[in-house]
Protein backbone atom coordinates (compact mmCIF):
# COMPACT_ATOMS: atom_id res chain seq x y z
CA UNK A 1 0.00 0.00 0.00
CA UNK A 2 2.00 3.07 -1.30
CA UNK A 3 1.16 5.74 1.47
CA UNK A 4 2.32 9.59 1.03
CA UNK A 5 4.70 10.53 3.79
CA UNK A 6 3.62 13.38 6.10
CA UNK A 7 6.53 15.46 6.12
CA UNK A 8 8.53 15.99 9.73
CA UNK A 9 8.73 19.06 11.62
CA UNK A 10 12.02 19.70 11.77
CA UNK A 11 14.19 19.86 14.86
CA UNK A 12 15.32 23.40 16.16
CA UNK A 13 18.67 24.90 15.70
CA UNK A 14 19.07 24.51 19.77
CA UNK A 15 18.24 20.58 19.68
CA UNK A 16 20.02 20.29 16.54
CA UNK A 17 23.38 21.41 18.29
CA UNK A 18 22.54 20.20 21.49
CA UNK A 19 22.32 16.53 19.78
CA UNK A 20 25.72 17.34 17.39
CA UNK A 21 27.53 18.24 20.52
CA UNK A 22 26.64 14.89 22.27
CA UNK A 23 27.68 12.83 19.68
CA UNK A 24 31.21 14.48 19.88
CA UNK A 25 31.72 13.92 22.99
CA UNK A 26 30.60 10.30 22.64
CA UNK A 27 33.25 10.37 19.56
CA UNK A 28 34.62 6.55 18.82
CA UNK A 29 31.49 5.13 21.13
CA UNK A 30 28.68 3.35 19.34
CA UNK A 31 25.22 4.48 20.60
CA UNK A 32 23.15 1.76 22.80
CA UNK A 33 20.21 2.62 21.10
CA UNK A 34 19.66 5.09 17.88
CA UNK A 35 16.36 6.55 17.03
CA UNK A 36 16.56 7.89 13.65
CA UNK A 37 13.59 10.93 12.29
CA UNK A 38 10.65 8.82 14.45
CA UNK A 39 7.27 9.49 13.29
CA UNK A 40 4.32 8.54 14.96
CA UNK A 41 1.01 8.66 13.50
CA UNK A 42 -2.17 7.33 14.49
CA UNK A 43 -5.39 6.49 12.58
CA UNK A 44 -8.54 7.89 14.27
CA UNK A 45 -10.95 6.79 12.52
CA UNK A 46 -14.14 9.26 12.51
CA UNK A 47 -16.10 6.70 13.16
CA UNK A 48 -16.08 3.44 14.91
CA UNK A 49 -15.80 1.53 11.78
CA UNK A 50 -15.09 -2.02 13.18
CA UNK A 51 -18.20 -3.21 10.98
CA UNK A 52 -18.19 -5.25 7.47
CA UNK A 53 -20.87 -3.91 6.00
CA UNK A 54 -20.51 0.04 6.95
CA UNK A 55 -17.01 -0.52 6.10
CA UNK A 56 -18.16 -1.46 2.24
CA UNK A 57 -20.67 1.00 2.01
CA UNK A 58 -18.20 3.55 3.21
CA UNK A 59 -15.86 2.45 0.36
CA UNK A 60 -18.51 2.62 -2.06
CA UNK A 61 -19.49 6.01 -1.17
CA UNK A 62 -16.01 6.78 -1.07
CA UNK A 63 -16.29 8.20 2.33
CA UNK A 64 -13.94 6.57 3.98
CA UNK A 65 -12.26 8.99 6.26
CA UNK A 66 -9.39 8.73 8.69
CA UNK A 67 -8.30 11.97 11.00
CA UNK A 68 -4.38 11.22 11.66
CA UNK A 69 -3.11 11.70 15.14
CA UNK A 70 0.47 12.77 15.11
CA UNK A 71 1.76 11.35 18.37
CA UNK A 72 5.24 11.90 17.51
CA UNK A 73 6.70 14.28 15.06
CA UNK A 74 10.40 14.26 14.56
CA UNK A 75 12.55 12.45 17.39
CA UNK A 76 15.77 12.12 16.69
CA UNK A 77 18.83 10.68 19.37
CA UNK A 78 21.53 9.03 19.83
CA UNK A 79 21.71 6.79 23.55
CA UNK A 80 25.09 5.80 24.64
CA UNK A 81 26.28 3.12 27.44
CA UNK A 82 26.03 4.69 30.46
CA UNK A 83 23.72 7.46 29.90
CA UNK A 84 20.44 8.05 32.18
CA UNK A 85 18.02 10.12 30.01
CA UNK A 86 15.11 11.63 32.05
CA UNK A 87 11.93 11.94 30.14
CA UNK A 88 10.10 15.38 30.69
CA UNK A 89 6.67 16.96 29.44
CA UNK A 90 3.20 17.08 30.02
CA UNK A 91 0.51 14.01 30.04
CA UNK A 92 -0.25 13.42 25.95
CA UNK A 93 3.18 14.86 24.75
CA UNK A 94 4.54 11.36 23.20
CA UNK A 95 6.69 10.50 26.19
CA UNK A 96 4.93 7.02 26.69
CA UNK A 97 4.82 6.58 22.67
CA UNK A 98 8.23 6.92 22.43
CA UNK A 99 8.84 4.56 25.40
CA UNK A 100 6.59 1.98 23.70
CA UNK A 101 8.43 2.63 20.19
CA UNK A 102 12.06 2.29 22.09
CA UNK A 103 10.59 -0.97 23.67
CA UNK A 104 9.10 -2.18 20.20
CA UNK A 105 5.67 -2.81 21.68
CA UNK A 106 5.10 -0.09 18.60
CA UNK A 107 6.33 0.30 15.13
CA UNK A 108 7.33 3.90 14.02
CA UNK A 109 5.45 5.20 11.13
CA UNK A 110 8.54 6.66 9.70
CA UNK A 111 11.67 6.17 11.02
CA UNK A 112 13.40 3.98 12.82
CA UNK A 113 15.09 2.58 16.66
CA UNK A 114 17.92 0.70 16.95
CA UNK A 115 18.88 -1.02 20.25
CA UNK A 116 22.17 -3.01 20.78
CA UNK A 117 21.51 -4.86 24.18
CA UNK A 118 18.95 -6.65 26.36
CA UNK A 119 16.36 -4.50 27.49
CA UNK A 120 14.02 -4.61 30.70
CA UNK A 121 10.70 -2.33 29.85
CA UNK A 122 9.14 -1.03 32.86
CA UNK A 123 6.66 0.47 31.10
CA UNK A 124 3.44 -1.65 31.99
CA UNK A 125 4.24 -3.97 34.37
CA UNK A 126 3.24 -7.79 34.65
CA UNK A 127 2.30 -8.34 31.16
CA UNK A 128 0.33 -11.15 30.78
CA UNK A 129 -0.65 -11.71 35.02
CA UNK A 130 -3.66 -13.98 35.60
CA UNK A 131 -5.52 -13.63 38.41
CA UNK A 132 -6.40 -17.23 38.60
CA UNK A 133 -2.49 -18.58 38.33
CA UNK A 134 -0.34 -18.92 41.37
CA UNK A 135 2.64 -16.29 42.04
CA UNK A 136 4.96 -19.37 41.17
CA UNK A 137 2.79 -19.83 37.67
CA UNK A 138 2.63 -16.18 36.70
CA UNK A 139 6.49 -16.03 37.33
CA UNK A 140 6.93 -18.30 34.79
CA UNK A 141 4.69 -16.87 32.68
CA UNK A 142 5.43 -12.90 32.70
CA UNK A 143 9.58 -14.22 32.59
CA UNK A 144 9.16 -16.22 29.17
CA UNK A 145 6.76 -13.01 27.84
CA UNK A 146 10.18 -10.79 29.39
CA UNK A 147 12.39 -13.07 27.01
CA UNK A 148 13.84 -14.63 29.97
CA UNK A 149 14.54 -18.91 29.94
CA UNK A 150 13.45 -21.39 31.56
CA UNK A 151 16.85 -22.07 33.19
CA UNK A 152 17.04 -18.07 33.88
CA UNK A 153 13.54 -18.48 36.24
CA UNK A 154 14.59 -21.00 37.78
CA UNK A 155 18.01 -19.47 39.11
CA UNK A 156 16.36 -16.73 39.80
CA UNK A 157 13.21 -17.64 41.22
CA UNK A 158 13.82 -17.68 44.87
CA UNK A 159 15.44 -14.03 45.04
CA UNK A 160 12.48 -12.61 43.00
CA UNK A 161 10.53 -14.23 45.31
CA UNK A 162 12.53 -12.57 48.20
CA UNK A 163 13.29 -9.11 46.83
CA UNK A 164 9.05 -8.90 46.20
CA UNK A 165 8.71 -10.02 49.79
CA UNK A 166 5.60 -13.03 49.28
CA UNK A 167 7.67 -15.81 50.36
CA UNK A 168 4.42 -17.07 52.39
CA UNK A 169 2.58 -16.83 49.34
CA UNK A 170 4.27 -18.54 46.44
CA UNK A 171 1.60 -21.21 45.59
CA UNK A 172 -1.62 -18.75 46.50
CA UNK A 173 -3.81 -17.57 43.29
CA UNK A 174 -2.80 -13.80 42.22
CA UNK A 175 -6.55 -12.90 42.65
CA UNK A 176 -5.58 -12.89 46.57
CA UNK A 177 -2.67 -10.89 45.96
CA UNK A 178 -3.05 -6.59 47.14
CA UNK A 179 -2.52 -4.72 44.22
CA UNK A 180 0.90 -3.66 45.52
CA UNK A 181 1.85 -7.21 46.20
CA UNK A 182 1.21 -7.89 42.51
CA UNK A 183 3.11 -4.80 41.60
CA UNK A 184 6.09 -5.71 43.86
CA UNK A 185 6.22 -8.99 41.78
CA UNK A 186 6.02 -7.79 38.94
CA UNK A 187 8.90 -5.79 39.53
CA UNK A 188 11.06 -8.24 41.00
CA UNK A 189 10.85 -10.30 37.55
CA UNK A 190 11.28 -7.55 35.68
CA UNK A 191 14.50 -6.49 36.85
CA UNK A 192 15.97 -10.10 38.21
CA UNK A 193 18.32 -10.09 34.97
CA UNK A 194 21.04 -6.83 34.33
CA UNK A 195 19.93 -5.79 31.45
CA UNK A 196 22.25 -3.33 29.12
CA UNK A 197 18.53 -1.00 29.13
CA UNK A 198 15.91 0.27 31.83
CA UNK A 199 13.24 1.52 30.66
CA UNK A 200 11.09 2.96 33.62
CA UNK A 201 7.56 4.68 32.42
CA UNK A 202 6.09 6.07 36.15
CA UNK A 203 5.52 2.46 37.16
CA UNK A 204 6.93 3.14 40.41
CA UNK A 205 4.11 4.61 41.88
CA UNK A 206 2.94 1.39 42.78
CA UNK A 207 3.80 0.10 46.29
CA UNK A 208 4.14 1.29 49.73
CA UNK A 209 6.92 3.64 50.75
CA UNK A 210 9.14 1.22 51.68
CA UNK A 211 9.07 -0.91 48.74
CA UNK A 212 9.62 2.52 46.08
CA UNK A 213 13.28 3.07 48.42
CA UNK A 214 13.92 -0.54 47.06
CA UNK A 215 13.09 0.21 43.52
CA UNK A 216 14.78 3.25 43.27
CA UNK A 217 17.66 1.76 45.20
CA UNK A 218 17.86 -1.49 42.22
CA UNK A 219 17.30 0.82 39.89
CA UNK A 220 20.50 3.40 41.20
CA UNK A 221 22.59 -0.45 41.84
CA UNK A 222 21.55 -1.40 37.87
CA UNK A 223 22.58 2.05 36.76
CA UNK A 224 25.82 2.48 38.86
CA UNK A 225 27.42 -0.71 39.89
CA UNK A 226 26.29 -2.61 36.28
CA UNK A 227 26.36 0.36 33.91
CA UNK A 228 22.74 0.14 32.76
CA UNK A 229 21.85 2.49 30.17
CA UNK A 230 18.45 4.21 31.32
CA UNK A 231 15.49 5.85 30.05
CA UNK A 232 13.27 7.36 32.76
CA UNK A 233 9.87 8.77 32.81
CA UNK A 234 8.28 10.66 36.19
CA UNK A 235 6.31 13.92 36.99
CA UNK A 236 8.61 14.57 39.72
CA UNK A 237 11.37 16.30 38.93
CA UNK A 238 13.58 15.97 41.94
CA UNK A 239 13.23 12.58 41.32
CA UNK A 240 14.55 13.33 37.45
CA UNK A 241 17.01 15.20 39.18
CA UNK A 242 18.58 12.64 41.15
CA UNK A 243 18.51 9.81 39.37
CA UNK A 244 19.32 10.85 35.78
CA UNK A 245 22.25 12.73 34.29
CA UNK A 246 20.36 13.90 31.01
CA UNK A 247 16.98 14.64 29.89
CA UNK A 248 14.55 15.49 27.05
CA UNK A 249 12.01 17.85 27.31
CA UNK A 250 9.31 16.44 24.81
CA UNK A 251 6.27 18.93 23.49
CA UNK A 252 3.54 17.88 21.69
CA UNK A 253 5.54 14.81 19.84
CA UNK A 254 8.70 17.10 19.11
CA UNK A 255 11.84 16.95 21.20
CA UNK A 256 11.99 20.88 22.74
CA UNK A 257 15.36 20.65 24.63
CA UNK A 258 17.53 18.01 24.89
CA UNK A 259 21.08 18.35 27.43
CA UNK A 260 21.91 18.54 30.98
CA UNK A 261 18.92 17.16 33.32
CA UNK A 262 19.61 20.53 35.29
CA UNK A 263 19.18 22.86 32.25
CA UNK A 264 16.30 20.87 30.63
CA UNK A 265 14.37 20.72 34.22
CA UNK A 266 15.02 24.26 34.73
CA UNK A 267 13.92 25.61 31.64
CA UNK A 268 10.77 22.92 31.59
CA UNK A 269 9.80 24.10 35.62
CA UNK A 270 10.23 27.92 34.26
CA UNK A 271 7.18 29.74 35.06
CA UNK A 272 6.58 31.31 31.62
CA UNK A 273 6.48 27.62 30.13
CA UNK B 1 38.73 -3.66 32.41
CA UNK B 2 35.87 -4.70 34.30
CA UNK B 3 33.29 -2.65 32.34
CA UNK B 4 34.35 -4.56 29.14
CA UNK B 5 34.35 -7.96 30.87
CA UNK B 6 31.09 -6.84 31.84
CA UNK B 7 29.54 -5.84 28.11
CA UNK B 8 31.02 -9.22 27.14
CA UNK B 9 29.07 -11.58 29.40
CA UNK B 10 25.96 -9.70 28.52
CA UNK B 11 26.34 -9.66 24.80
CA UNK B 12 27.22 -13.76 25.09
CA UNK B 13 23.90 -14.06 27.63
CA UNK B 14 21.86 -12.26 24.77
CA UNK B 15 22.75 -14.61 21.80
CA UNK B 16 22.53 -17.68 24.30
CA UNK B 17 18.44 -17.88 23.04
CA UNK B 18 17.65 -16.88 20.06
CA UNK B 19 14.00 -15.41 18.87
CA UNK B 20 12.41 -19.07 17.73
CA UNK B 21 13.97 -20.85 21.17
CA UNK B 22 12.46 -18.00 22.96
CA UNK B 23 8.80 -18.03 20.94
CA UNK B 24 8.65 -21.68 22.12
CA UNK B 25 9.48 -21.36 25.39
CA UNK B 26 6.57 -18.52 25.40
CA UNK B 27 4.56 -20.85 23.70
CA UNK B 28 4.82 -23.43 25.91
CA UNK B 29 4.19 -21.33 28.93
CA UNK B 30 0.71 -20.19 27.36
CA UNK B 31 -0.37 -23.74 26.95
CA UNK B 32 0.49 -24.33 29.72
CA UNK B 33 -1.67 -21.64 31.10
CA UNK B 34 -4.67 -22.90 28.80
CA UNK B 35 -4.61 -25.83 30.45
CA UNK B 36 -4.29 -24.58 34.16
CA UNK B 37 -7.01 -22.64 33.79
CA UNK B 38 -9.15 -25.18 32.22
CA UNK B 39 -9.43 -27.55 34.60
CA UNK B 40 -8.84 -25.50 38.01
CA UNK B 41 -11.35 -25.93 40.03
CA UNK B 42 -13.44 -29.34 37.84
CA UNK B 43 -13.27 -32.00 40.18
CA UNK B 44 -12.54 -34.84 37.25
CA UNK B 45 -10.04 -32.48 35.20
CA UNK B 46 -8.42 -33.87 32.01
CA UNK B 47 -10.61 -36.70 32.78
CA UNK B 48 -13.18 -34.45 30.55
CA UNK B 49 -11.25 -34.47 27.44
CA UNK B 50 -12.02 -37.92 27.17
CA UNK B 51 -15.46 -37.88 28.71
CA UNK B 52 -16.73 -35.53 26.86
CA UNK B 53 -16.60 -36.66 23.12
CA UNK B 54 -18.00 -40.27 24.68
CA UNK B 55 -20.77 -38.72 26.27
CA UNK B 56 -21.43 -36.66 22.92
CA UNK B 57 -20.95 -40.06 20.83
CA UNK B 58 -23.82 -41.68 22.98
CA UNK B 59 -26.18 -39.06 22.59
CA UNK B 60 -25.85 -38.89 19.04
CA UNK B 61 -25.69 -42.57 18.50
CA UNK B 62 -28.86 -42.67 20.17
CA UNK B 63 -30.71 -39.91 18.29
CA UNK B 64 -29.53 -41.33 15.29
CA UNK B 65 -29.92 -44.84 15.54
CA UNK B 66 -33.13 -44.95 16.92
CA UNK B 67 -34.91 -41.36 15.41
CA UNK B 68 -32.78 -41.68 11.42
CA UNK B 69 -31.31 -45.36 11.09
CA UNK B 70 -28.45 -44.68 8.83
CA UNK B 71 -27.00 -47.89 8.07
CA UNK B 72 -23.42 -47.61 8.59
CA UNK B 73 -21.38 -50.35 10.36
CA UNK B 74 -19.77 -49.70 13.55
CA UNK B 75 -21.72 -46.28 13.75
CA UNK B 76 -20.66 -44.95 17.23
CA UNK B 77 -16.97 -45.65 15.71
CA UNK B 78 -17.84 -43.59 12.56
CA UNK B 79 -19.81 -41.05 14.38
CA UNK B 80 -16.89 -40.42 17.58
CA UNK B 81 -13.93 -40.10 14.55
CA UNK B 82 -15.46 -37.72 12.59
CA UNK B 83 -16.78 -35.98 15.59
CA UNK B 84 -13.31 -35.31 17.30
CA UNK B 85 -11.63 -34.76 13.93
CA UNK B 86 -14.28 -31.69 13.49
CA UNK B 87 -14.20 -30.50 16.95
CA UNK B 88 -10.17 -30.13 16.45
CA UNK B 89 -10.60 -27.87 13.39
CA UNK B 90 -13.53 -25.72 15.32
CA UNK B 91 -12.18 -25.24 18.42
CA UNK B 92 -9.38 -24.68 17.39
CA UNK B 93 -9.95 -21.82 14.78
CA UNK B 94 -12.44 -20.76 17.15
CA UNK B 95 -9.99 -19.96 19.73
CA UNK B 96 -7.19 -18.58 17.44
CA UNK B 97 -10.05 -16.44 16.05
CA UNK B 98 -9.95 -14.89 19.24
CA UNK B 99 -6.41 -15.32 20.31
CA UNK B 100 -5.24 -12.03 19.27
CA UNK B 101 -8.09 -9.86 20.57
CA UNK B 102 -7.88 -11.64 23.66
CA UNK B 103 -4.03 -11.06 24.12
CA UNK B 104 -4.42 -7.40 23.57
CA UNK B 105 -2.97 -6.46 26.80
CA UNK B 106 -0.39 -8.51 26.22
CA UNK B 107 0.32 -7.31 22.13
CA UNK B 108 0.08 -3.74 24.18
CA UNK B 109 2.69 -3.96 27.05
CA UNK B 110 5.54 -6.39 25.33
CA UNK B 111 7.28 -6.85 22.41
CA UNK B 112 6.36 -10.75 21.30
CA UNK B 113 6.18 -12.51 17.92
CA UNK B 114 2.23 -12.56 17.74
CA UNK B 115 2.40 -15.76 15.79
CA UNK B 116 2.19 -17.43 19.10
CA UNK B 117 -0.82 -16.53 19.76
CA UNK B 118 -2.88 -18.84 17.34
CA UNK B 119 -0.45 -21.29 17.63
CA UNK B 120 -1.10 -21.17 21.50
CA UNK B 121 -4.74 -22.58 20.29
CA UNK B 122 -3.58 -25.20 17.81
CA UNK B 123 -1.18 -26.23 19.89
CA UNK B 124 -3.95 -26.77 23.12
CA UNK B 125 -6.71 -28.26 20.84
CA UNK B 126 -4.45 -30.82 19.25
CA UNK B 127 -3.08 -31.88 23.07
CA UNK B 128 -6.94 -32.22 24.00
CA UNK B 129 -7.50 -34.35 20.77
CA UNK B 130 -4.91 -36.70 21.54
CA UNK B 131 -6.75 -37.15 25.03
CA UNK B 132 -10.38 -37.59 23.09
CA UNK B 133 -8.15 -40.05 21.14
CA UNK B 134 -8.32 -42.16 23.93
CA UNK B 135 -12.11 -42.10 24.27
CA UNK B 136 -11.90 -43.44 20.70
CA UNK B 137 -9.36 -46.69 21.75
CA UNK B 138 -12.10 -47.23 24.26
CA UNK B 139 -14.79 -47.35 21.77
CA UNK B 140 -12.52 -49.35 19.61
CA UNK B 141 -12.22 -51.83 22.79
CA UNK B 142 -15.91 -52.06 23.62
CA UNK B 143 -16.66 -52.91 20.22
CA UNK B 144 -14.01 -55.27 19.48
CA UNK B 145 -12.40 -53.75 16.51
CA UNK B 146 -9.10 -54.18 16.40
CA UNK B 147 -6.68 -51.22 14.80
CA UNK B 148 -4.52 -52.15 11.47
CA UNK B 149 -1.71 -51.68 10.21
CA UNK B 150 -3.12 -48.24 8.66
CA UNK B 151 -3.41 -46.32 11.81
CA UNK B 152 1.04 -45.74 10.85
CA UNK B 153 -0.70 -42.71 8.38
CA UNK B 154 -2.42 -40.91 11.60
CA UNK B 155 0.95 -38.67 12.41
CA UNK B 156 0.48 -37.80 8.49
CA UNK B 157 -3.35 -36.55 8.74
CA UNK B 158 -2.64 -34.94 11.74
CA UNK B 159 -0.05 -32.85 10.33
CA UNK B 160 -2.12 -32.15 7.45
CA UNK B 161 -4.72 -30.80 10.04
CA UNK B 162 -2.09 -28.68 11.82
CA UNK B 163 -1.23 -26.89 8.63
CA UNK B 164 -4.75 -26.24 7.82
CA UNK B 165 -6.11 -25.46 11.00
CA UNK B 166 -2.92 -22.91 11.85
CA UNK B 167 -3.49 -21.38 8.39
CA UNK B 168 -7.26 -20.78 8.52
CA UNK B 169 -6.65 -20.04 12.19
CA UNK B 170 -3.77 -17.47 11.48
CA UNK B 171 -6.39 -15.81 8.79
CA UNK B 172 -9.34 -15.68 11.18
CA UNK B 173 -7.42 -14.11 14.19
CA UNK B 174 -5.49 -11.15 11.95
CA UNK B 175 -9.52 -10.54 10.17
CA UNK B 176 -11.11 -10.52 12.85
CA UNK B 177 -9.10 -7.37 14.66
CA UNK B 178 -9.90 -5.27 11.71
CA UNK B 179 -13.44 -6.53 11.21
CA UNK B 180 -15.10 -8.05 14.65
CA UNK B 181 -18.14 -9.20 12.73
CA UNK B 182 -16.08 -12.11 11.40
CA UNK B 183 -16.28 -13.62 14.72
CA UNK B 184 -20.36 -14.10 14.50
CA UNK B 185 -20.49 -15.10 10.65
CA UNK B 186 -17.31 -17.88 11.44
CA UNK B 187 -19.83 -18.90 13.99
CA UNK B 188 -22.39 -19.26 11.65
CA UNK B 189 -19.86 -20.67 8.89
CA UNK B 190 -19.13 -23.27 11.58
CA UNK B 191 -22.65 -24.78 12.23
CA UNK B 192 -23.08 -24.93 8.20
CA UNK B 193 -20.25 -26.64 8.03
CA UNK B 194 -20.93 -29.29 10.30
CA UNK B 195 -23.76 -30.38 8.12
CA UNK B 196 -22.55 -29.96 4.84
CA UNK B 197 -19.73 -33.20 6.06
CA UNK B 198 -20.81 -35.79 6.44
CA UNK B 199 -20.16 -36.52 10.32
CA UNK B 200 -23.37 -38.29 11.56
CA UNK B 201 -24.69 -39.31 7.83
CA UNK B 202 -22.98 -41.16 5.19
CA UNK B 203 -21.98 -39.63 2.41
CA UNK B 204 -23.82 -41.52 -0.24
CA UNK B 205 -27.07 -39.97 0.68
CA UNK B 206 -25.74 -36.86 -1.15
CA UNK B 207 -26.95 -36.12 -4.65
CA UNK B 208 -24.76 -35.95 -7.40
CA UNK B 209 -24.24 -32.63 -7.76
CA UNK B 210 -23.36 -32.45 -3.77
CA UNK B 211 -21.01 -34.75 -4.07
CA UNK B 212 -19.21 -32.88 -6.80
CA UNK B 213 -19.35 -30.07 -4.78
CA UNK B 214 -18.37 -31.77 -1.70
CA UNK B 215 -15.08 -31.96 -3.73
CA UNK B 216 -13.61 -28.85 -2.61
CA UNK B 217 -14.81 -29.39 1.02
CA UNK B 218 -11.72 -29.76 3.29
CA UNK B 219 -12.73 -31.31 6.51
CA UNK B 220 -14.75 -34.00 4.46
CA UNK B 221 -11.58 -35.43 3.02
CA UNK B 222 -10.02 -35.29 6.54
CA UNK B 223 -12.47 -36.95 7.83
CA UNK B 224 -12.43 -39.95 5.09
CA UNK B 225 -8.90 -40.42 5.36
CA UNK B 226 -9.45 -40.25 9.33
CA UNK B 227 -12.09 -43.08 8.26
CA UNK B 228 -10.33 -44.76 6.36
CA UNK B 229 -7.13 -45.72 8.03
CA UNK B 230 -9.01 -45.87 11.87
CA UNK B 231 -12.35 -47.44 10.59
CA UNK B 232 -12.19 -48.95 7.05
CA UNK B 233 -8.82 -50.39 6.79
CA UNK B 234 -8.24 -48.76 3.78
CA UNK B 235 -4.68 -47.10 2.76
CA UNK B 236 -5.04 -44.34 1.75
CA UNK B 237 -3.53 -43.57 -1.85
CA UNK B 238 -1.55 -40.85 -3.49
CA UNK B 239 -4.34 -38.93 -4.91
CA UNK B 240 -5.69 -38.64 -1.56
CA UNK B 241 -2.80 -37.39 0.73
CA UNK B 242 -1.83 -35.03 -2.08
CA UNK B 243 -5.47 -33.92 -2.26
CA UNK B 244 -5.26 -33.75 1.99
CA UNK B 245 -1.57 -32.20 1.58
CA UNK B 246 -2.71 -29.78 -1.39
CA UNK B 247 -5.53 -28.04 0.87
CA UNK B 248 -3.71 -28.26 4.04
CA UNK B 249 -0.79 -26.40 2.35
CA UNK B 250 -2.67 -23.50 0.40
CA UNK B 251 -4.49 -22.61 3.48
CA UNK B 252 -1.26 -22.51 5.48
CA UNK B 253 0.69 -20.22 3.14
CA UNK B 254 -2.68 -17.66 3.09
CA UNK B 255 -3.08 -17.45 6.26
CA UNK B 256 0.56 -17.04 7.09
CA UNK B 257 0.44 -14.46 4.29
CA UNK B 258 -2.29 -12.67 5.73
CA UNK B 259 -1.07 -12.71 9.51
CA UNK B 260 2.51 -11.49 8.61
CA UNK B 261 1.34 -8.67 6.21
CA UNK B 262 -1.12 -7.32 8.88
CA UNK B 263 0.33 -8.09 11.96
CA UNK B 264 2.27 -4.81 12.79
CA UNK B 265 -1.02 -2.97 12.95
CA UNK B 266 -2.81 -5.30 15.20
CA UNK B 267 -1.82 -2.90 18.19
CA UNK B 268 -3.14 -0.26 16.42
CA UNK B 269 -6.36 -2.11 16.34
CA UNK B 270 -6.64 -4.19 19.25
Amino acid sequence: MAKKLTPLEPLSEEVLAALRENNEAHKGIDPIIEIEDVQMIFNIANEQLTNLKEYFIKIAKGELFYREFIALKNVSLNIYPGERYGLVGINGSGKSTLLKCIAGVLDPTQGCVRCYGTMAPLIELGAGFDPELTARENTYLNGALLGYTKDFIDKNFDSIISFAEVEDFVDMPLKNYSSGMQARIAFAIATATIPDILVVDESLSVGDFKFRQKCEARINELVETHGTTLLFVSHNSDEVKRVCNRAIWIDRGTMRMVGDVDAVLDAYNAPEN
Amino acid sequence: MAEAELKHNRIERRTQVSEFQHSIFVLRELVSKDFKLKYRRSILGVAWSVLNPLMMMLVLTAVFSYMFRFEIENYPLYLILGNTLFTLMSNSTNGALRSIMDSAPLIKKVKINKIVFPLQKIVFELINFATSFIAVVIVMVFFRIAPTVNIVFLPLLLLYMVLFCSGLGMLLASAVVFFRDIEYLWSVLLTAWTYATPLFYPADLWPEWLAALEQLNPMYHYITYYRDIMLWNITPDLKMNLMCLGFAVVQFAIGLYVFRKTERKFVLHV
